[in-house]
């Protein structure tokens, strides 16, 4: 038996999400919408979060998911989530309407280097559904942009009408961030640079890659794809962050699911630097 | 709290085993020890020194588990079983939460487990490893079990020094046995006529207040150490070096994952009978009848294929794939993470692998090669 255990006290679990309350629904593109979430009781710090950390979502009787926080409300009392229905949990998340409760953990994880992109230059890569991760950080900058040098995000979706959050590229733009898109088809010619993300970067020409900062977002492959691209532009590895994906339930790092390497990307992620899993990266079905 | 060799000891008299059990009982221990169950020495509940398995004896080989009546007194002699003590730290079945919706109103609660005050009986040395190592991931501020830490606070251990080690040990290698090296309250070591005892905490030491014991004399302690020695010199299996783990994650690519995924079944016995595993899942559990939710935890392991995914793709999708993250987590990442290896050379997963496979010589297999295969 322990001597002097102190911790008479019970902990609380880490499962025990809290309730909170669906504000409004946004449609996005096609099979993607935005839930803004408010806290149910008057829990003040329940909504903060620094971007590029995720809250697990829990709908009663199919699950709980792992999703980025998109966004929040100016008086920080909602958080965004933006979610793309596919499976269990999120087919029942397409069910909720404003006024539904459910289920909420978080935030978690590890963040996008905001104080290390200051009076730096920035890019921003996003491919898909991966701008929602750093819609967060977009609204950062734009908030204090001047402690901010240039900053260039490049977005790829797979079509025109696939392009997420696209009506606000243009108030990004007018904050004076370069706003690049690419699409992989453009059947109705509209004129759209066509190609996957990692060409945007490769056309570009930064001014210093030792002052300079990578943020990327997307699927695995675009994520290996686009660091080699910012690589093969100078950047070193250590400067290049990226969000990872991997199943994951306690969120914690105890429930072993979400591991690569040495790594829980629940808790080491899920941003992780690209000199830390480009290895990975490299051995399949790791 | 380690066991200092020459430390006094004391001696309970083999006739009063049971005494130990009329006291947990009377503290008010649930006494949890090794009894003979469906051809196996497992842990269970036990409340007198007759469920204990006098006599027997086991043989382990890879893929090979076997009990034999010797006839004599003796209760432990034996090595490790199939069960370890994460099955009453961790039950592998455990509700979390119990959620009700009310009209649009949703109610989530946490389930309150009765509070549990364990005695494990006849806990090993490579065991105790494990409980410390587990300790490491449940008992962390960040995200401690409250299960967990109440069963761990509150339960008493009197551990078992190894004198029959079997052919799959190999604790002296990981430097876990076959001797208790640290976290009991008290640690017996079994004669023929009775038990050398050893105090390690003051929970132990009031429990040996209440014993009939005496101060254990020099012969008797000599004995105790030479049956000792006599285990060490037994065990012959040994780890190769893996504490420069990263030796291991440099053969990532190597053809011989491929060859064990040839034998294994991808069963997740290992993953089930090792005592540091902790691999678990959450799910909801309906009540048909009233619609209230249960969120379940349950044990789950790495070797199943929906373990890991991302975008709905299984990350490992090849035996291969899952064995090595098997084996380089246990070996190797688990350093990293936990500040140890997650192995204590218990030899469980190589006893319950229903095709024998052996980590240590697979280890020395791939450590064999000399160039490095894949970083
Ligand atoms: C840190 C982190 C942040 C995340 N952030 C977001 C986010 O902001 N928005 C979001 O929508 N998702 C996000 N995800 C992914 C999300 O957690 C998964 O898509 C979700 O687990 C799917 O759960 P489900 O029960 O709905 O689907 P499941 O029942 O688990 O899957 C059913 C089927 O859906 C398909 N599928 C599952 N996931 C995907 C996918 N991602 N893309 C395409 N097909 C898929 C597969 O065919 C799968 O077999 C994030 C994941 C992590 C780890
Ligand atoms: S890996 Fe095998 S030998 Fe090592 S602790 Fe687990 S079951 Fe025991
Ligand atoms: S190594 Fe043996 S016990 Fe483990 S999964 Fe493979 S066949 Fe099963």
């Amino acid at each position: 038996m322990w001597e002097n255990s102190q911790s008479k006290e019970r902990s609380r679990s880490i499962w025990l999400p809290r309730v909170v309350v669906v504000d409004s629904i946004e449609p996005e593109v096609d099979g993607v919408a935005t839930y803004s979430l408010r806290a149910k009781s008057e829990d003040k710090d329940s909504t903060q979060f620094a971007p590029g950390q995720f809250n697990m979502l829990y709908i009663p009787g199919c699950g709980e998911v792992a999703i980025s926080i998109s966004g929040s409300s100016h008086d920080g009392t909602l958080m965004r989530h933006t979610i793309r229905h596919v499976g269990r949990v999120t087919n029942a998340i397409a069910n909720l309407q404003p006024g539904s409760e459910l289920g909420l953990r978080g935030p978690y994880g590890t963040a996008w280097p905001l104080a290390e992109c200051m009076e730096k230059d920035v890019v921003l890569v996003a491919g898909g559904l991966g701008l929602a991760p750093l819609r967060p950080v977009i609204e950062a900058i734009v908030s204090e942009r001047h402690r901010f040098h240039k900053v260039n995000l490049f977005i790829g979706a797979r079509s025109p009408e696939l392009l997420l959050f696209a009506k606000e590229y243009e108030a990004w733009t007018q904050a004076d961030i370069n706003v690049q898109v690419t699409v992989d088809r453009d059947p109705q010619e509209l004129g759209y640079h066509t190609g996957v993300v990692p060409l945007l970067i490769d056309r570009w020409q930064p001014r210093d890659p030792q002052k300079l900062v990578a943020i990327v977002c997307g699927p695995e492959v675009m994520m290996d794809y686009s660091a080699r691209s910012l690589q093969n532009k100078g950047l070193k590895g250590e400067s290049i962050y990226l969000s990872l994906e991997r199943n994951m339930q306690c969120a914690v790092g105890v429930c072993g699911h979400c591991q690569l390497g040495p790594d829980f990307i629940c808790k080491n992620g899920p941003v992780l630097k690209y000199d830390r899993v480009k290895h990975y990266f490299a051995v399949r079905d790791l | 709290m380690n066991e200092k060799e020459n430390e006094p000891k004391l001696w309970l008299d083999r006739h009063e085993l049971q005494r130990i059990f009329d006291v947990l009982i009377d503290d008010g221990y649930e006494i949890v020890g090794p009894t003979v169950e469906q051809g196996a020495i497992i842990y269970d509940r036990i409340s007198s020194a007759d469920d204990l398995p006098k006599g027997i004896r086991d043989q382990q080989e890879p893929g090979k588990y076997r009990l034999e009546a010797a006839g004599d007194e003796y209760c432990f002699s034996f090595a490790v079983g199939p069960h370890s003590w994460k099955k009453y730290l961790t039950p592998p079945i455990m509700p979390l939460l119990r959620v009700k919706q009310k009209n649009s109103e949703l109610e989530i609660e946490e389930v309150i487990q009765k509070p549990q005050k364990f005695a494990f009986l006849g806990v090993r040395g490579c065991e105790l490893a494990a409980i410390l190592i587990q300790d490491r991931l449940w008992l962390d501020p960040a995200h401690s079990d409250p299960v967990y830490r109440q069963r761990r606070e509150s339960s008493l251990i009197l551990a078992v020094n190894c004198t029959t080690p079997a052919a799959t040990c190999f604790c002296s290698s990981m430097q876990t046995g076959p001797a208790c090296r640290s976290g009991y309250d008290v640690a017996l070591t079994e004669l023929k006529a009775g038990f050398v005892i050893a105090v390690g905490t003051s929970s132990g030491a009031a429990l040996v207040k209440r014993l009939p014991l005496r101060p254990a004399t020099q012969a008797e302690m000599d004995e105790a150490k030479q049956s000792l020695a006599h285990a060490e010199a037994k065990i012959t299996k040994q780890m190769p070096q893996v504490d420069e783990h990263s030796k291991l994650l440099k053969k990532l690519k190597h053809p011989h994952w491929q060859s064990v995924a040839e034998r294994c079944l991808s069963c997740a016995n290992c993953t089930m009978v090792c005592p540091t595993c902790f691999c678990h899942s959450v799910d909801d559990v309906s009540d048909l009848n009233n619609g209230d939710i249960t969120r379940v935890r349950r044990w789950d392991s790495c070797f199943n294929l929906d373990f890991s995914h991302a975008s709905g793709t299984p990350i490992r999708d090849t035996t291969a794939s899952r064995y090595r993250q098997w084996l380089t987590h246990k070996l190797a990442s688990w350093i990293d993470q936990f500040g140890s290896s997650g192995c204590v050379g218990c030899g469980r997963c190589i006893t319950w692998c229903p095709v024998g496979i052996d980590l240590t010589q697979e280890v020395a297999t791939l450590l064999e090669e000399p160039v490095d295969v894949g970083e």
